[in-house]
């Protein structure tokens, strides 16, 4: 009792600790000021300043291009939205292929393995271009010619060798005993996996799969060297268009709306993560 | 015959041997309490009496059968066979009915429905009856234990193996997993247990064996093993135990 009733309420503890916390609060919004002042004063100081700032901070020109490269974000969207599950199952299919003990699967093992290599060392911007312009340049019939298709694969096939290594991480997390309990019980190989393992391993990895989605989220930019109009070439056509790097920036921003937010969560999931487990 | 029999079983890790030239029989209904220091190699021999290791010499006969042949299927006799271990080893991400039904359902190809009251009725033997649908981190230690037993008896084995139930919980949570001990021995199972429980061992066990590095030194009926015990290596064992 001693402590408490001082000062509202509070101890001298959480008294202590509010002051310390408003001296650091104030300290730290001064220094960053200090530094937003500077750059705002210094920067427009440069001897190039004004050339910069019209070509790609022209307000006229964010305002004009805004609505349409949205729209053509959508298409990003839309990529997206379709890449990320397949990319989750293929994964799935690739991470267990890669742990299967049966000698007679062994030639899954082998394709697995050779299958994560390959990707993970070739870079994704020569896949899209491989497989986005290779296949279509089969002379396929439409609409199995269309880019959407084979550049999607193209990230799909990519992504998911990453994700496959990321949910064989998760596959190993998971302790021995386990296994061991599961065996116990009579259930067979494919059961202990499917009903004991993967349940725990996914659910493990969540935040690294959530990385993953931000990376895949940008790169469906790369798309747009092989033809589909999303936002980073509709950005370069009004670039010519207007002889004006403006809507690039405008297209960074629309960018870091989505991204920004979702790093965040997924930083906020694996923190959690780490906190339930330790 | 009897019920489980080891005949001269060898086992050991990357050359180092753990278990020595180990012969034993548990007859039916018996209960057997393997004691010995830590590391003498009591949770390895149980780990072998339901072929989770594999054995490098001697035999292991389940009712007669050899079932430590290299050829046989292991899962059939582990569904025969349950065990139980020190740190509960439920998974985290099922509650404790869906822990308990998973076995039945997959192995045995039983439906829910018709699971339930059965599971409901040993969830009530153990007195947890109010705790089916929660997950195992909202159970305590010694309730968490009875879920791992329930999920053995769950598969109706013929022979239960438990490695050091108890070690893991506090002493007032001790009783109460000991107690669903003697039920099942009541009941008639066949049990075998590595244990640092002198005084249950002395009360309930048919055998004790005495473990020392591998070998067992030791074996007879409580009253020999802790009143008369006539290995050098026993009395120590017991002496520092009773200290
Ligand atoms: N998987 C393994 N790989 C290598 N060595 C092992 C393995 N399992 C057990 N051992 C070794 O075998 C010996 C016996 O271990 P075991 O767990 O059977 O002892 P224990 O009698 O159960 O001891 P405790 O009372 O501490 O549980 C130990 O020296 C241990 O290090
Ligand atoms: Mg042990």
């Amino acid at each position: 009792m001693a402590n408490s009733g001082v000062g509202g309420g509070l101890t001298r503890r959480q008294l202590f600790e509010r002051r310390a916390r408003r001296r650091a609060l104030i300290i730290a919004s001064t220094s960053s000021l200090a530094v937003v002042l500077a750059i705002v004063l210094l920067v427009p100081l440069a001897p190039g300043w004004e050339a910069v700032k019209n070509s790609f901070f022209n307000g006229e020109v964010f305002l004009r291009t805004f609505p349409t490269l949205l729209r053509a974000f959508l298409l990003d969207m839309l990529i997206f939205a379709w890449c990320a599950p397949l990319i989750a199952i293929w994964a799935l299919v690739i991470a267990i292929c890669r742990d299967v003990q049966s000698p007679a699967l062994y030639p899954l093992r082998i394709f697995a393995t050779i299958y994560t290599d390959v990707f993970r060392g070739v870079p994704v911007i020569l896949v899209v271009y491989l497989i986005g312009f290779g296949v279509p340049g089969l002379g396929l019939p439409r609409p199995w010619n269309s880019p959407y298709i084979w550049g999607s694969l193209a990230l799909i096939l990519t992504y998911s060798a990453y994700v496959a290594e990321i949910y064989r991480s998760g596959i190993e997390s998971i302790h021995a005993s386990q296994r061991a309990a599961a065996h116990s019980l009579g259930l067979s190989g494919a059961d202990v996996m499917r009903f004991v393992i993967l349940p725990q391993a996914v659910r493990r990895v969540v935040p690294a799969n959530m990385n993953m989605l931000i990376a895949l989220q940008k790169d469906v930019a790369l798309l747009s060297f092989i033809g589909p109009v999303e936002i980073f070439r509709q950005a370069g056509v009004y670039k010519s268009l207007l002889a004006n790097f403006t809507p690039y920036v405008v297209a960074a921003v629309i960018f870091l709306a989505i991204t920004v937010p979702a790093t965040r969560f997924a930083d906020a999931l694996l923190a959690r993560q780490n906190r339930a487990r330790s | 015959m009897a019920r489980l029999e080891l005949r001269n079983v060898a086992k050991g890790f990357g050359g180092v041997p753990v278990c020595r030239d180990i012969s034993l029989t548990v007859e039916s209904g018996d209960m057997v309490c393997l004691i010995g220091a830590s590391g003498s190699g009591k949770s390895t021999l149980l780990r072998c009496m339901n072929l989770l290791e594999p054995i490098d010499d001697g035999a292991i006969y389940l009712d007669g059968q050899d079932i430590s042949e290299p050829e046989l299927d292991p899962q059939p006799i582990r569904r025969r066979i349950g065990i139980v271990f020190q740190s509960f080893n439920l998974f985290p991400h099922m509650s404790a009915a869906e822990n308990v039904m998973l076995a039945p359902r997959r192995v045995h190809h039983r439906d829910r429905a018709s699971l339930l009251p059965e599971i409901q009725a040993l969830f009530d033997r153990f007195g947890l009856a109010d705790r089916m649908q929660h997950y195992p981190d909202q159970l305590s230690g010694g309730q968490q234990q009875r879920v791992a037993i329930i999920r053995a008896l769950a598969m109706q084995p013929e022979i239960m193996l438990f490695d050091e139930i108890t070690s893991a919980l506090d002493p007032q949570l001790v009783g109460e997993v000991l107690d669903v001990l003697r039920q099942l021995k009541s009941q008639g199972m066949t049990m075998v247990l590595a244990t640092h429980e002198m005084g249950f061992a002395r009360e309930a066990a048919d055998k004790v064996c005495f473990l020392h590095q591998g070998v067992i030194v030791e074996e007879g009926p409580p009253e020999q093993i802790f009143d008369a015990p006539e290995a050098p290596e026993t009395r120590a064992f017991l002496q520092a135990v009773v200290k």
